[in-house]
């Protein structure tokens, strides 16, 4: 019997990484088999997060389901909501007030914004650069004080509902929000200083985690992981939903296909959400924030199908929500770029790849677990 | 790579010598944001219990509990929400939903104890530290109107057209409509609470909401044998009481019971068996009075397999209810309707025969209980001089007559005294009749006991509205009839209630009319109750006093609806019919 070089036991060493690891972003594990420090194998393995999402979805009223949704995706739970609502409104035909978009796009920047610091702190953390991660962190910890005093919590913001969002901006918001961004605005370039002017971080990154502009295509990636190859795709773009069809930007796309080049692309993201909140606090119109919904309780949404997508800080995200015009959604099925991202990808990318540039390409895909298994 | 970003990374030690930006917690503490979702607070007293933000809490965090110091009641159902920490997940939509807007949320995000059964509590009666918090989460009813919604509006007859004859004023919800009223409810029940006869309202208002008009039907037969008569002119006291009333408009609850009953050309064929008559159990009982209230009673009587007998002085059924109510707000078309499921159901009516006192002894002593629901038959005195002049007469009379035949000569200008419905079916039929109407209350206009819908619709058809005038007498004139009355302000009442009216001055005001009518109620005439029997009962201002079992406490009589204290409309006398029917199961025994 002929034996797999990738796993002979008597060639490789075998063993777990993860689910309980600072280095795997979530809880998900990996299981290798390595020559030395080269890995032969990788199979990811999923299921420590599993809470069935989907499944309790179908077994809550509609209005329900925005506390369960916003805990699919911990770092940003707004997409979650946005598509989840847009589902909604498509299906029931419930309008948005215009004041309205204008806040969810507000907040879906935010939110990206978030992301996008910690992710790129978290970049840096991961080869062992703890004070990028730290200050990535503090820098989220600014946007979510915002959060918190836009929607009374910090990570869960349960903000946007269908018809619009839940309560109007709070007095001199609009003010902080300047405050946070000149904040962030000033203190970014010495994180560039720290993180991308640095020599080890781009000995560590550069041609490493190497994307094939080729796979874009044949695995559908989105996002960072696709723009850093050279990809224009975006859904604010391509398919513009809220108010971005009225906001001034371009599809950030870097060629260098590697982990830096992944990297660059988050860093210019973040300039490109604080460039579009000041956009959208210059342009939002004054007007009601909410349409009136029926009955909660008896809230029958129409029967149909509808697949909602938005960008969100991972790429393509989308959510596809059938109704059989009962209480409570006939299936709801949550398509986040993570599937593929930490799946299939990874597991084509760590073969080859150093031991130490686990956690490295990792979180350059920007991976999330739950978003995996819902 | 260039030699500057060997350099470069070691510029973050610049930082160093800035200031932190955590906080040395617990030294320094952080509040929360304004409007934080923290621990709960409830205004208990505010608080109706209505069960909504339990029904909207996906965690099942929120369970309805029985407190201390608060008894259910009408409006009430005496629970309040316990939170449990443990399951709570801060998303608010209790607060949001809250039907009064009670429930809100304080800024407090920490809170130790070492307790773990503390966990879960009840807020607003478990004391905490933030109970009297400035600062938290709370609902808008201005952005998300969640806890209130108006009404689907009622069709209705304008009012320049609807003067012209006694065709109906309420044209009556479309399905569509009737689907989106009905799924408003939120399914507290509280209304049941308010409802005299306790109907089960939720459920048949889900039933219309997912369109089982039937099976409404058959709801409402459980425990109303009157429902179209409801639908069209019931009090409507579970609309008081609606959830949803103290945010937005209450559900119309007696349009939805008009509703479900129009669908249907025939109640006996919708309720089938439900209203067929049981078992014979070879016990008969003497029902005198076909109103509400005796009809209630025989007919549920009859469906436990009584043989149970009507009596009525009338050559039709349906008492005060139907004679005195006119046809633009209860048309007869629907009395047939309804007078077939008593047939049905194994009543035996006998019309035209009046009750004595012989005949009360003989039918005490040949069935086995009797059911006295005569109502109320003699008009009350307005004590005005003049009184007795041809012209002025009582309103009661007036209605019960027919009026809209049109051969009751009422003249071209009436008064009409008094402010109840009784004052308004008249004021409005006279209206009908082409008279010009004038409408004499002592009070104000929100004192008058007549419903809010017909004193707006009475005001639609111009009559005119003379409130806090106190009728002084009538006097008879050369043209026809001359009512004086002095102009009044109100003075508040030492014994609580309604304000007193007292006159501003002595200067007399007067109105020429060719008719005035009284319309200051009906008392009791229980001449027919022989001395022997009436000493035994409690009799007072001419109404029978009875036992919650409707029981007068001699022989085998019952009593119930006007001619025993009680609200005096359709439904408590409903209610007195189910209520006597338990009686007199209870005394059979």
């Amino acid at each position: 019997m002929s034996v797999n070089p990738a796993t002979d036991p008597k060639k490789t060493t075998h063993l777990f990484f993860g689910p309980q690891h600072p280095g795997v972003t979530g809880n998900m594990s990996i299981e290798m088999w390595f020559d030395g420090d080269e890995i032969t194998k990788a199979i990811t393995h999923v299921g420590y997060l599993h809470r069935g999402f989907e499944k309790l979805m179908e077994k809550r009223l509609w209005i329900q389901n925005f506390p369960l949704v916003c805990r699919i995706c911990v770092p940003e739970p707004d997409t979650n909501e946005e598509c989840y609502a847009l589902a909604i409104e498509e299906l029931s035909g419930i309008p948005v007030p215009e004041r309205a978009k204008w806040i969810r796009t507000l907040i879906l920047e935010l939110a990206r914004l978030a992301v996008n610091l910690m992710a790129f702190g978290g970049q840096a953390g991961t080869i062992g650069l703890g004070t990028g991660a730290m200050w990535g962190i503090t820098f989220r910890d600014f946007v979510l004080d915002l959060f918190e005093e836009l929607s009374g919590a910090r990570i869960y913001h349960i903000f946007i509902q269908p018809g619009g969002v839940r309560k109007d901006l709070p007095p001199g918001f609009e003010k902080r929000v300047l405050e946070v961004l000149a904040k962030i605005g000033e203190r970014l370039p010495e994180m560039d200083r720290l993180i991308l002017n640095n020599a080890v971080f781009k000995l560590r990154t550069k041609n490493v985690g190497v994307v094939d502009p080729q796979w874009i295509q044949e695995y559908g990636l989105v996002g960072p992981v696709a723009r850093g190859s050279g990809s224009v795709r975006d859904v604010r773009k391509d398919a513009p939903y809220e108010v971005y069809d009225k906001l001034d930007f371009n599809v950030i796309t870097e060629s260098g296909c590697d982990i830096y080049s992944r990297a660059v692309v988050r860093r210019r993201e973040i300039d490109l959400s604080i460039s579009l909140i000041r956009q959208i606090l210059e342009g939002i119109p004054e007007g009601p924030v909410a349409t009136q919904l029926p009955n909660l309780t008896q809230w029958r949404v129409p029967p149909g199908e509808y697949y909602s997508r938005v960008e969100s800080a991972r790429g393509e995200y989308g959510y596809y929500v059938v109704s059989d015009g009962s209480l409570k959604p006939r299936r709801i099925h949550v398509r986040g770029p993570s599937y593929v991202h930490a799946v299939t990808l990874l597991e084509k990318m760590l073969v080859g790849a150093n031991i130490a540039d686990v956690s490295n390409i990792m979180v350059s895909l920007t991976t999330c677990p739950p978003e995996i298994e819902r | 790579m260039k030699f500057t970003d060997v350099i470069s990374p070691f510029l973050a030690w610049s930082r160093a010598a800035r200031k932190a930006d955590t906080i040395p917690y617990p030294k320094q503490k952080n509040p929360g944001a304004d409007r934080y979702r923290g621990f709960h607070i409830n205004d208990t007293h505010k608080c109706i219990g209505c069960g909504r933000c339990e029904v909207i809490c996906e965690n099942a965090a929120i369970d309805m509990v029985k407190v201390e110091g608060i008894e259910p009641g009408r409006g009430d159902s005496g629970l309040r929400p316990k939170v449990d920490y443990g399951r709570c997940c801060w998303c608010a939509l209790c607060v949001d939903v809250c039907s009064t807007g009670s429930l809100a949320m304080s800024n407090r995000y920490s809170w130790i104890t070492e307790d773990p059964d503390s966990c879960t509590y009840t807020p607003g009666f478990d004391r905490k530290d933030w109970d009297n918090d400035e600062k938290g989460y709370r609902q808008d009813n201005q952005v998300l109107n969640w806890a209130g919604s108006s009404r689907e509006p009622m069709p209705v007859e304008k009012p320049e057209n609807r003067v012209r004859g006694f065709h109906e004023v309420v044209k009556g919800y479309t399905v569509k409509q009737a689907v989106a009223e009905a799924s408003r409810c939120i399914q507290c029940g509280l209304c049941i609470t308010a409802c005299p006869a306790h109907m089960h309202i939720p459920d048949y208002l889900m039933a219309i909401s997912e369109g089982r008009f039937a099976e409404a039907v058959k709801l409402f037969y459980d425990n109303n044998p009157l429902p179209e008569m409801c639908g069209k002119v019931c009090t409507r006291q579970c609309e008081t009481v609606c959830a949803l009333g103290y945010q937005g408009e209450s559900i119309a609850i007696r349009w939805l019971k008009r509703f479900a009953c129009e669908q249907f050309d025939s109640l006996a064929d919708v309720l089938k068996s439900d209203a067929e008559p049981g078992i014979p159990n070879g016990r008969k009982i003497a029902v005198v009075g076909a109103g509400p209230s005796g009809l209630s009673a025989a007919y549920y009587l009859s469906r436990k397999g009584y043989e149970v007998h009507v009596y009525d002085r009338n050559d039709k059924g349906g008492g005060v209810a139907w004679q005195a109510i006119p046809e633009y707000r209860l048309p007869a078309d629907g009395i047939s309707k309804q007078m077939e499921v008593f047939r049905k159901a194994g009543v035996r009516l006998h019309y035209g025969k009046d009750i004595t006192d012989s005949l009360l002894g003989e039918l005490s002593a040949k069935f086995d209980a009797v059911y006295l629901a005569v109502g109320l038959q003699k008009p009350s005195e307005a004590r005005m001089e003049g009184e007795d002049l041809p012209g002025v007469r009582p309103a009661f009379e007036f209605l019960v007559n027919s009026p809209e035949k049109g051969d009751i000569p009422i003249g071209t200008r009436v008064v009409v005294i008094g402010g109840g419905n009784v004052a308004m079916d008249t004021a409005r039929t006279c209206r009908r009749l082409g008279a010009e109407v004038t409408l004499s209350y002592r009070r104000r206009i929100e004192d008058m006991p007549a419903d809010g819908e017909e004193i707006h619709e009475a005001m639609e058809e111009s009559i005119d509205f003379r409130p806090r005038t106190i009728p002084l007498r009538v006097e008879k004139t050369d043209s026809g009839l001359r009512y004086f009355y002095l102009e009044a302000e109100m003075i508040e009442n030492p014994q609580g209630g309604r304000p007193l009216p007292r006159p501003k001055d002595d200067v007399e005001h007067s109105i020429e009319a060719d008719t005035v009518f009284t319309a200051i109620g009906q008392t009791g005439d229980i001449d027919f109750i022989p001395e022997s029997m009436a000493k035994e009962m409690d009799i007072k201002h001419g109404l029978i006093v009875v036992n919650q079992d409707q029981y007068t406490g001699y022989g085998n009589i019952f009593a119930g609806g006007d001619i025993t204290p009680g609200e005096g409309d359709a439904i408590t006398a409903i209610a007195d019919g189910l209520r006597a029917v338990r009686g007199i199961e209870k005394l059979l025994s």
